[in-house]
């Protein structure tokens, strides 16, 4: 997780929520309660949230504040969640958003 | 429908500055936020703020925040969070989403200060992740405790490239670049320069040609600009980075008065389209008023001064105080608010060429380039002087509407005057005592304390430091100058973090006494 900021020169130690156990298009990841899904997708190195619909090109994280909905992925089998501002929880299943499925165009 | 004497769009520094007004004067008040949390932009901001005392001067904007909130929280204001305002209608009726629901409110008035929203340029490759806006940054690093990338390219030199640049490293993030297609440097000179110091360089006159990269960014390329920003071809250079960040202005949020009818016009000093109203912010349709960002992007220095405006126009329109008191609270508020307006930064001074300081000094010219005071630059402002023994230098180079240095020093060295925006003199008389109280209260990181000759060929210079690790007493490193250049070999002797300094950590270097003037950031050796 060298992503994430163990001591801030301003800011100190932040203090975390509870680790939790999430799932990324089925593999097992680590995040902290109450973060947004992003914060805890960026912390492990995940880039691409979802492919477009009609050029499949990749979006990730742009406003980080709700508004552009770029970040949206699927979650818990609901497609468009705004990741930047979903709070995590233990056992979510985030997945990749192709379109508005979670399954890659191939397979739709 | 539930009816409240008061509804404010926004809990950020106007929003809530709004409510604790008309909270005191006794009216009931709800505040509504889309947010998670209160606060607006407050808790991304890390630096201390400009300003005088009244302004909260020298105090870091999350701390503001918290004090905000506080307040409001003593006086019983309700902050719904989560909350988003999508309608304003007629009678000062609003809806309001809330998850799955929306409701109705009335309010007898109703102030809007939802803020702002980030601009955006587009170029080939802006879609792809790893292209994000400064706000996001901050909201990832200093909210979340996320780094936004490992190497960062900046786009946007006004105060908030400049300030988040400078918040990326604070976050161990490597800055790449600083660039602008303007041919000068936006915001504070003071900002841009303890930037430039640590290293990174400045290209002014430059925009993004394309981001690299299939599935995220790789890599960016950049080129320099004319006069009529076109690409001037063979300028182009290339950097290795996963993230570009843009910084590019802001935009007021006015959506909502814009549906309520409210006279608006379309106002580039103030930031785009924004509603017409008067010096306390009522606009067109009587009892919605606006303050904050919303109706001319400023600070949220002013932006927390015009909800106070607000709060009170919109107790007396109500009847809970009267003309007489308005007036004088108005007059006060009004005051404080102009105090801000001054200076170069100045919103009637936007987009003005300033060639001289207030004092008749020419400005910087390497400064506004490169983000860096040139050498020789520096002699010809009246903070830097020389004298016997331990000084205070001060390289405030911009007529900047701020005096804490003037209000810390205890021994009364330094002067600004009852004008704020003044450049600090140095008092000939007066014998400074090392106590670093100037170097820790700058805003602007501007203030060294140098002893030009020890006596043993070596000078010390004493500097703002606020970034992890901290080095320890007897590390060796190198003194960087102003452009962030190696000078000279350089010793650290002293560290201070006195509660007092709020963070700022005084590091006192030994350098070659030649390099009193020139060395003004320390870096360790790999």
């Amino acid at each position: 997780m060298e992503m994430r900021i163990d001591e801030h020169p301003i800011l100190g130690v932040k203090e975390k929520g509870k680790l939790v156990t999430f799932t990324y298009d089925g593999k097992e990841l680590q995040g902290y309660e109450g973060e947004p899904i992003a914060a805890a997708l960026k912390a492990s190195g995940v880039m691409v949230h979802r492919y477009t619909k009609k050029e499949h090109r990749p979006r990730g994280i742009f406003c980080a504040i709700g508004r552009c909905t770029d970040c949206v992925m699927v979650v818990d089998g609901v497609p468009n969640v705004r990741t930047c501002v979903t709070a995590l929880k233990e056992g979510m299943q985030v997945c990749t958003q192709y379109g508005v499925s979670d399954k890659p165009f191939e397979d739709q | 429908m539930k009816r409240y004497d008061l509804i404010i769009v926004g809990a950020g520094p106007a929003g809530l500055s709004a409510a604790i007004e008309a909270a005191k004067r006794g009216m009931n008040v709800v505040v509504f936020d889309e947010n998670e949390k209160p606060g607006g932009q407050l808790f991304k901001q890390i630096h201390k703020f400009f300003g005088s005392k009244e302004h909260k001067a020298r105090i870091r904007g999350f701390v503001i925040g918290q004090q905000l909130l506080d307040e409001a929280d003593a006086l019983g204001v309700q902050v719904i969070l989560n909350a988003t305002v999508i309608g304003l209608y007629q009678d000062k009726e609003i809806t309001v989403k809330t998850g799955e629901e929306i409701q109705h409110f009335k309010g007898d008035a109703v102030i809007i200060a939802t803020g702002a929203a980030e601009n955006m340029v587009t170029f080939d490759g802006w879609t792809l992740p790893g292209v994000i806006g400064a706000g996001a940054a901050q909201t990832m690093m200093n909210l979340h405790g996320v780094k936004p990338g490992r190497k960062i390219l900046m786009l946007g030199s006004g105060n908030v490239g400049l300030v988040v640049s400078y918040q990326l490293m604070q976050c161990g993030c490597e800055v790449v670049a600083l660039v602008d297609a303007a041919p000068k440097v936006g915001g504070y000179g003071v900002h841009a320069a303890k930037i430039a110091r640590t290293g990174v360089p400045f290209y002014l006159s430059h925009t993004i040609v394309r981001a690299e990269g299939e599935e995220s960014v790789t890599g960016v390329v950049i080129a320099e600009v004319d006069e009529h920003f076109q690409f001037i071809p063979g300028t182009e250079k290339h950097f290795d980075v996963d993230t570009i960040c843009l910084a590019v202005g802001l935009s007021p949020m006015s959506q909502l008065l814009k549906m309520a009818g409210c006279e608006m016009e379309d106002n580039p000093k103030r930031g785009g389209q924004v509603p017409v109203c008067d010096t306390w912010g009522e606009t067109s349709l009587p009892g919605i008023y606006v303050a904050g960002d919303v109706s001319g992007i400023e600070e949220a220095s002013s932006a927390m001064i015009e909800g106070r405006m607000a709060g009170v126009a919109v107790a007396e329109y109500l009847g809970y105080i009267e003309k007489g008191e308005r007036d004088k609270e108005l007059a006060h508020l009004q005051q404080a608010l102009e105090g801000l307006r001054q200076g170069m930064f100045a919103p009637k001074n936007r987009g003005k060429q300033i060639t001289e300081t207030e004092e008749g000094i020419p400005v910087s010219v390497q400064l506004l380039k490169y983000g860096y005071v040139a050498d020789d630059e520096i002699e010809r402002y009246p903070g830097v002087t020389h004298k016997h023994g331990i000084h205070p230098v001060m390289e405030c180079t911009q007529n900047i509407p701020c005096n804490p240095c003037q209000d810390v020093c205890p021994k009364k060295c330094i002067s600004i005057g009852d004008n704020i925006t003044s450049l600090p003199t140095i008092a000939e008389e007066t014998e400074c005592i090392n106590c670093g109280m100037c170097v820790a209260s700058c805003s602007g990181q501007a203030v060294f304390l140098v002893n030009e000759d020890c006596g043993d060929g070596t000078a010390t210079v004493t500097l703002p430091y606020e970034f992890l690790p901290l080095p320890a007493i007897g590390t060796k490193g190198e003194g960087l100058g102003r452009n962030g250049k190696k000078v000279c070999e350089a010793e650290v002797i002293d560290v201070k973090s006195l509660k007092a300094f709020d963070k700022t950590n005084l590091l006192t270097i030994r350098v070659p006494k030649e390099y009193a003037m020139k060395a003004r950031f320390f870096k360790k050796y790999a």
